[in-house]
């Protein structure tokens, strides 16, 4: 009878939840995050009552809740623990921290404990590669983990105390602004002139109001700013095709889905230039003639949500978002910050897209490019976080004084996210040009063996090539720089991140669902030495095919760890295959494959056990 | 805007505004081998299959409009090798037990395999996966080891029945096509919807019971002909 | 012609049902002419147990069950200059590797047994003992296809394979220019 009633309430308090976000199919993502955040996980009966709210089927909703790595179809606990397992974590001590946990809670990485107090499970990057090993802890994050700090924490949660109260015993007093800083350190390491420096407000948008929208967009295009999110597309000529489009309505979305493992910019610009984003944005909006935007938040940035909310409430009522803005009527544009949930994909364009239209993160066809037809049909611009940024600073200070900065084909400055083995991880920001062996002197990073520029989907090079330039013809990133010292195992880093790509795979195409699994299974064939020399014609053939017949950025880029590192570190390779013994393959085991046999049938084997037993 | 024409393997290729490369080809009677695309269902460039170059750029034909003077590469070598890799990979993800699957003769998967020749050893491994038959439906049987994940009864359940009883479910290796409810028994399907039909799932993963094996071995859809004859005799006509 | 050294060939059926060995005699009055260019060594056909002498080309039907398959296999692969895998079941483990992906447990081997020899609802097994005597053979944890114990240079694909596709293979090799098959002929069942 209990069971029942409170199955009763369970879906009540479901349904009102779909009620708070009317209702709507396109804010599938809100509510399934709410569901997930109020019950720890999202049952079929949920599924069942959030469907018949929103008008779906079932197995629609089921489609986002399976999608999404911070949803559970499965209980999770009251605090659900997840421990960035990035390979930058990993080097940085996280095996010890995660036994630090396993032990003081008593279950192993992907269980539930059995109270249902306490899940512990992995995660990929969050964010936080200069400040390894980090976790996320409900809706708060700790860094520079140790087992130590590991024990005191899981013993004060045992004891009662919130996630909340790891942070500062007056977490609730704080503000946003304070909380985020006690969480996680900036690490700027060098501010440059146009975001990291003095910033005046809104100095860019008041400029931008007293033009027309095609100078402002004369002006971005004059700057020869590009995207900052990694694929490096002109702005000018972005904003201009969404200008150009005719609709009823149109989007500004921001890019905040900062998944690329060693990327960790944005997160610094969220905390200390929220308003210069907003600005950026809002820049947009008057330049393409849109009244709506959308901040989308990595889910793992959940940290920042109150303080992003917080800013946007301060521009309402400043007349800085609304209707209205700084006066000039006419000028209506408002923002909702939508959240993410676990899902790097999400940082490619058409994929972010979908994840706002409340849909599995999946890729959209193109063309249709977004600028003409993006969120519900209608045309979006979608820039990086740094992208708006920049533009509202090269409204204040002009197109001129930005182009002059950097190279020819890069200009500007870019930020830099340096992490893995130096001395001075965090954010860089430069003009481009520079070369990776000028960074890593700023970095202290010197000893450097390998370095990933742009994340596993950009080049990992050798120190032969450290005179490389950062630049978008060069070696193009949207930021991240992973070094890596000599005594780190090449094999072992590229094996993570093609399983990284495994996980993150959308699974909407063929070649990048399949074909990724098929380059982890033979990375780990050359790791364990069960590799021959056909291998590596094998491997550069099948990330060749994955490449040219994959639909999107992912499945193009993916196998770039594996085609960047037998480029530059052949020897790794060569070093690990065998030729084979007779034509008979070094990966088939007998010893393993009769293995079960020999128990079940309590004998030894009359063909193999003799040549074994010497 | 009119007509205008664009080439694919060097024939000369008429198209109207808006259609799809594989639009434009299917009419003229040029087959570009697909398994995602169906013939009144949306297009989704899943199965990559119909990967062609145009214009210097590898794109999946069934979604990519045609435009005037592209040069599409179709039938090239390089383009076939791709399509065995794409297929070999769909072979290889699933568990695909030809000579006991009442779809074979008339699956699509296994008549590309032909078209495509491919009958070298494997390069790829054989992944194995864990995936139930649901034969609760007293019309109709789900064996998801032979899914292809092409998607097409999803859209034609959706789009067609108008009733949605399969959806795509997971992430990466692990999404899959699921029934609209714990099984597909408590779902509205029927064995008339037109997404349960024979022409909709291009392998034997969704079966009608009662009807197996019903043609014999020598009168299969592709005992005699290659698989996109339909459309390549509109050539000879 | 004739006074070439006729080519060997060896033979062997591993997990399979020898119906690709039958199917060989598909290959009709083919077949000799094809005996004025070969001659088997090792194989039931001619019931010679162990290889003469090394041989042209190896024909192996049917996957790897057991560890005596495994060891046929080798054996073919050390003796034989090129080796041929004939039929589903040597090519991607056929009709016996339906119990790789069914039996997903912790012990998929004693479930299979079981359910093969014990639970079954067919099963007629008064004994209610598996099977073990000690010359047979030990299972392998699933069965394997050709290509996953050693190289495999071809594949003659059919369930079984039509006379027309094994003597389009053999006279192709036999003549050095097996360049794959008609597209019309490919079959998998």
């Amino acid at each position: 009878m209990t069971q029942a009633s409170t199955f009763e309430t369970d879906q009540d308090q479901v349904a009102l939840i779909c009620e708070r976000h009317q209702k709507d199919p396109h804010r599938m993502l809100d509510i399934l995050r709410d569901v997930q955040d109020q019950f720890r996980w999202i049952s079929r009966e949920t599924m069942a009552t959030v469907a018949g709210k929103t008008g779906l089927t079932q197995v629609a909703v089921e489609g986002v809740a399976s999608f999404y790595a911070f949803l559970s179809l499965t209980p999770r606990g009251r605090v659900t623990i997840r421990l960035c397992d990035d390979i930058v974590d990993r080097f940085a001590g996280l095996p010890a921290v995660v036994e630090a946990f396993e032990n003081a809670l008593g279950i192993a990485v992907g269980q539930t404990s059995a109270d249902g107090a306490f899940s512990l499970e992995y995660t990929p990057c969050i964010g936080l590669c200069d400040q390894a090993p980090a976790a996320m802890i409900n809706d708060v994050v700790l860094t520079g983990l140790t087992p130590e700090k590991v024990r005191e924490m899981v013993a004060a949660l045992k004891g009662g105390k919130r996630p909340e109260d790891l942070i500062s015993h007056r977490f609730d007093a704080l503000s946003p602004y304070e909380r985020a800083k006690r969480m996680v350190k900036n690490n700027v390491r060098h501010a440059g002139a146009v975001l990291l420096g003095p910033v005046p407000e809104d100095a860019g948008l008041m400029k931008a109001l007293a033009q027309t929208p095609a100078a402002i967009i004369d002006q971005i295009a004059a700057s020869g700013l590009r995207g900052c999110g990694g694929a490096g597309f002109t702005t000018g000529m972005k904003w201009r095709f969404a200008e150009q489009a005719e609709a009823d309505r149109k989007f500004i979305i921001c890019n905040a889905d900062e998944g690329e493992p060693g990327t960790f910019k944005d997160r610094v610009l969220l905390t200390e230039r929220p308003h210069l984003l907003i600005e950026g944005m809002t820049i947009a909006a008057r330049a393409v003639g849109a009244r709506e935007g959308i901040l989308y938040l990595r889910g793992e940035y959940v940290y920042l949500r109150p303080l992003i909310e917080e800013v946007l409430a301060e521009r309402r009522a400043k007349g800085l978002l609304g209707k209205a803005i700084m006066g000039v009527e006419g000028f209506d544009f408002d923002i909702r910050l939508q959240m993410g949930a676990g899902a790097y994909i999400c940082g490619e364009e058409g994929a972010l897209i979908s994840s706002c239209e409340g849909l599995p993160g999946e890729p959209k066809t193109r063309p249709p490019f977004p600028v003409t037809c993006g969120y519900l049909g209608f045309p979006t611009v979608v820039n990086n976080v740094e992208t708006f940024c920049h533009a509202a600073r090269i409204l204040d200070c002009g197109a001129q004084w930005f182009f002059d900065m950097g190279t020819e084909g890069s200009h500007g400055t870019k930020l830099f996210s340096v992490s893995g083995d130096c001395i001075n991880p965090g954010i860089y920001e430069l003009p481009y040009g520079l070369s990776v062996r000028a960074l890593l002197e700023m970095a202290g990073g010197e000893d450097a063996a390998a370095v990933l520029v742009g994340g596993p989907s950009g080049t990992m090079i050798a120190r032969d090539t450290f005179d490389r330039k950062l630049t978008f013809d060069d070696l193009a990133t949207g930021g991240a720089i992973v070094v890596f010292s000599p005594e780190r195992n090449i094999l072992e880093i590229v094996e993570y991140y093609m399983s990284f790509f495994v996980h993150e795979s959308c699974g909407y195409c063929t070649p990048c669902r399949v074909g990724n699994v098929f380059l982890q299974k033979a990375v780990a064939k050359f790791r364990q030495g069960l590799a021959n020399p056909a291998d590596i014609a094998y491997l550069k053939d099948l990330s060749a095919t994955i490449i040219e017949t994959s639909r999107c950025g992912l499945g193009m880029t993916s196998p770039n760890p594996i085609l960047s590192t037998l480029e530059n570190f052949p020897l790794v390779y060569s070093a690990m295959v065998k030729p084979p013994k007779d034509r008979i393959r070094a990966t088939f085991d007998i010893q393993s494959a009769i293995s079960d046999a020999r128990v079940l049938a309590k004998r030894r084997s009359s063909i193999y056990d003799k040549d074994f037993t010497k | 805007m009119s007509g205008f024409s664009f080439q694919i393997d060097g024939v000369e290729v008429t198209a109207k505004p808006g259609q799809t490369i594989m639009e434009a080809a299917d009419e003229v009677g040029i087959y570009i081998p697909r398994l995602c695309d169906h013939e009144g269902l949306r297009h989704q460039g899943g199965c990559r299959v119909c990967t062609v170059k145009a214009g210097g750029r590898s794109v999946a034909a069934c979604t990519q409009p045609a435009a005037p003077d592209l040069v599409v590469e179709n039938e090239t070598p390089h383009i076939n090798k791709l399509r065995r890799d794409l297929v070999g990979m769909l072979f290889n993800e699933g568990n695909h037990l030809c000579p006991i699957c009442e779809a074979s003769g008339n699956c699509e998967l296994q008549a590309m395999a032909y078209r495509l020749g491919m009958t070298e050893p494997t390069k790829f491994p054989y992944l194995e996966p864990c995936r139930p038959v649901d034969a609760s439906h007293p019309d109709i049987a789900l064996d998801n080891n032979r899914c292809i994940s092409c998607g097409r009864c999803v859209r034609a359940s959706q789009d067609v029945d108008g009733k949605g009883i399969f959806g795509y479910v997971g992430r990466g290796i692990h999404r899959h096509i699921a029934a609209n409810g714990p099984d597909l028994r408590h779902t509205d399907a029927e064995v008339t919807d037109f997404a349960i039909s024979a022409e909709v799932c291009p392998v034997g993963c969704i079966i009608r019971k009662r009807e197996g094996f019903a043609r014999p071995i020598g009168e299969r859809d592709y005992d005699d002909h290659l698989i996109g004859y339909d459309i390549e005799k509109k050539r000879d006509e | 012609m004739s006074d070439l050294p006729k080519a060997r060939i060896a033979t062997a059926s591993l997990a399979g049902c020898f119906g690709c060995h039958m199917a060989l005699l598909d290959i009709d009055e083919r077949l000799i002419e094809l005996m004025k260019l070969v001659e088997f060594d090792r194989s039931p056909l001619t019931d010679i147990k162990r290889f003469t002498r090394r041989c042209d080309i190896g024909i192996i039907e049917g996957g790897c069950c057991n560890e005596e398959n495994v060891h046929v296999l080798q054996d073919f692969r050390r003796n034989c200059d090129i080796l041929v895998g004939i039929g589903q079941c040597a090519i991607m483990g056929g009709l016996p590797a339906m119990r790789n992906a069914i039996m997903h447990s912790d012990e998929p081997l004693r479930e299979c047994l079981e359910e093969a020899y014990i639970k079954g609802p067919f099963t007629q097994n008064k004994t209610q003992i598996i099977p073990n005597d000690p010359a047979l053979p030990l299972l392998l944890d699933k069965v394997y296809p050709c290509s996953e114990v050693v190289e495999i240079d071809y594949q003659i694909p059919g369930c079984a394979p039509t006379g027309d596709v094994i003597y389009e293979a053999l006279a192709g090799l036999l003549s050095g220019r097996f360049q794959g098959f008609e597209r019309e002929h490919i079959r998998f069942d």
